[in-house]
This record gives C-alpha cells, sequence and structure tokens, in this order.
C-alpha cells in the first residue's frame, strides 16, 4: 500500500502552494486520479486524512475526480473509453489497442483556499 | 479575512520528484549505452532464478549488473552474486517498491559508461510499483504458471505497464495443468501486442529466444542513442 506515501506528497504539495499565496488555509484539495494511476481513490482518501492530521491542512477535504481510460483506436481512428480495464479494445469495433491517451492521471489540480 | 474561499490552479503530477529522478536515469543510461530492464511481478513467482540465469548466461559475452529491491533482507543478492556479476541489494525497509531516488542512490559507486546491461528486481509486489517509474528502457512483469492464467485481469494496471511479459517456471507447466492459451489472451487482453517468453530458469527451455530478444534491444537501443558498438 503505497497511497500514505502519495497522500503526504498531496499535503506538502499543498501546503507548498498554500505558502505561496501567504499561508492561506487550505479548505480543499482537487485531484485528478486516472483509473490506470496504480494507487486505489478509498486508500487515498483514507491516507489522506492520516496525512492531514497535525498539519495545517487538518480537516481539509480531498475532492477525486476520477479519469476514465481512454484509448485510441486505429480502426475508428479516434479516441475510445475502454469499457474495462481488463479489456484494452475499442467499444465500438472490437480493434485491440495498447495507446492510452488519458486515466494514469495523478494530479493535484486546484485547491480551495482561504486567505 | 475572506469568508469566500477561492479557487487556485496547481496543476502539478503528485509524482513529479520521481518523474524527474527518472527521466535522468534514463538520460544516463542511454548516454552510457546501458539497456536497463526492470522486474516485477507478485512474490514467489521466480525473479531472483530468472534474474541469476539471465545473469549467469549474460555474463561472459557482456557487463551486466543488478540491483535488487527487498523490504529486509539480503539474501538476493547473496544468491545474485553465485553468476559473478556485481549486485547491489536496496533495503527497502517498510517500502512496497522502489522509487527512483532509491536507484539513483544506489548508482552511486557504479560507472555507468563500463556496462552493458542493468538489471533492476523491484520488491515483490503487483500494486504498488506499478505508480513509479524508475527511468528503465523496458520492465518486464513475470508470471509463473503456478500462479493462476488470470493473474493479468487481477492486476491489469502493472501488466499494462510493462513492455514485456515472461511466464516463468515453465517446467512446471504440465504438474499444475497450467493453460498457456488462456494465460496469452488474459496478456493480450491488458495490453495488446505485448511481447510473451515462455521459460524455465531452471531447465534453461525458452531462454535462448528470450536473450537474443535482450540482445537485440540493446543494440538498438545503441544505435537509437548513437553510442558506438
Amino acid at each position: 500500500m503505497h497511497e500514505l506515501s502519495i497522500a503526504m506528497s498531496i499535503v506538502e504539495m499543498a501546503q507548498e502552494e498554500a505558502g505561496r499565496h501567504g499561508q492561506a488555509h487550505v479548505q480543499a484539495v482537487h485531484l485528478r486520479l486516472g483509473r490506470l494511476s496504480g494507487v486505489v481513490k478509498e486508500a487515498l482518501l483514507t491516507s489522506y486524512e492520516m496525512a492531514c492530521a497535525a498539519t495545517p491542512l487538518e480537516g481539509s477535504q480531498l475532492l477525486i475526480e476520477e479519469i476514465p481510460v481512454e484509448v485510441f483506436c486505429p480502426k475508428c481512428d479516434a479516441p475510445r473509453l475502454v469499457s474495462s480495464i481488463q479489456w484494452f479494445c475499442c467499444p465500438e469495433c472490437g480493434t485491440p489497442t495498447p495507446t492510452v491517451l488519458r486515466g494514469k492521471e495523478l494530479e493535484v489540480v486546484a485547491l480551495e483556499i482561504q486567505e | 479575512m475572506n469568508a469566500e474561499p477561492r479557487l487556485v490552479e496547481v496543476r502539478k503530477n503528485v509524482l513529479k520528484q520521481n518523474d524527474v529522478v527518472a527521466r535522468a536515469l534514463r538520460g544516463r543510461f542511454r548516454g552510457a549505452g546501458v539497456l536497463a530492464v526492470s522486474l516485477v511481478s507478485s512474490p514467489g513467482s521466480g525473479k531472483t532464478a530468472f534474474l541469476e540465469k539471465t545473469l549467469t548466461l549474460l555474463q561472459p559475452r557482456y557487463k551486466v549488473a543488478a540491483l535488487v529491491g527487498d523490504l529486509a533482507t539480503e539474501n538476493d543478492a547473496a544468491r545474485l552474486a553465485r553468476s559473478q556479476a556485481p549486485v547491489k541489494q536496496i533495503i527497502t525497509g517498510t517500502v512496497c517498491h522502489l522509487e527512483a531516488a532509491m536507484v539513483q542512490n544506489a548508482l552511486d559507486e557504479w560507472d555507468l559508461n563500463h556496462l552493458d546491461f542493468l538489471f533492476i528486481e523491484n520488491v515483490g509486489n503487483l500494486v504498488c510499483p506499478s505508480s513509479y517509474d524508475l527511468g528503465e528502457d523496458l520492465r518486464f512483469v513475470l508470471l509463473s504458471v503456478t500462479e493462476g492464467e488470470d493473474k493479468p485481469l487481477k492486476y491489469p494496471t502493472i501488466f499494462n505497464s510493462a513492455d514485456v511479459a515472461i511466464i516463468t517456471k515453465s517446467d512446471l507447466a504440465s504438474a499444475v495443468e497450467f493453460d498457456e492459451a488462456a494465460a496469452r489472451r488474459n496478456i493480450e487482453a491488458v495490453r495488446p501486442g505485448m511481447e510473451i517468453f515462455k521459460l524455465s530458469a531452471k531447465t534453461g527451455e525458452g531462454i535462448d529466444g528470450y536473450l537474443r530478444f535482450l540482445e537485440n534491444r540493446r543494440t538498438n537501443s545503441r544505435a537509437a542513442a548513437g553510442v558506438p558498438k
């Protein structure tokens, strides 16, 4: 389980960013989480609470936007959302494709701060 | 103090620090003409036996070295040292995966220009290592015939992140009624087009084709990086 170390990185990153805004109080962290990031949402939420304890972020919220896996279908020549991460193929025409366009994100997008 | 909270944009990759180090490592490997290969698998799939065989067979013709991640012991490094190749253990403590900085630190005393192949054995774990780029050229995921054909479907993220699948312990395939076609189908489903090798480190079955693949990849990546030989 590596979610705790990832949660700690998120807290660190948010504190750094808040420092740039005059030590503003962070109310929420917006995170983009791909289905292929290797990070489990529920475990990350629990870890986040633990990582925030006794820091200025204690009580803040982690708001996660889950990003589906999008692949490029060479036959349709178009981006497509896979119906399952156990089956990397075009949901329209069934062509297998290894080209992942989206779904590996693990990104802090924004902070909600109070100055 | 304002009453209204304000939204400020950040847009930063959480693993940015790791990615920066990994990119630097990749540059060093390319520049030195080293083919860096990492190995991931569940515990007990035969990573160390596979690596020992690989090192032993490459050793007479190439300069090879290995880094081995382990939670607590140095047993694997001791085993691999029998191949005569330089081996260094990275003890991760409670950390369930290798990170790029650990690889960078472990490489401190080694001159990469004197190497042809570097193998990095990750901690036995099919979940956590998938998120961490180590700067490797190729990631091998190992699946032993004793584990069950549906491993790729259970751990699609790590299988999808790998470049090559190695089916190990092929000498035990019939004893455990391993369904090779199903295993290949499942690997293909989570990573279409992935190169697959089925082999036994014990009997040597299937090793030749795999070694040829490694040698070709080294030649090609050297040519691409403009390194002689």
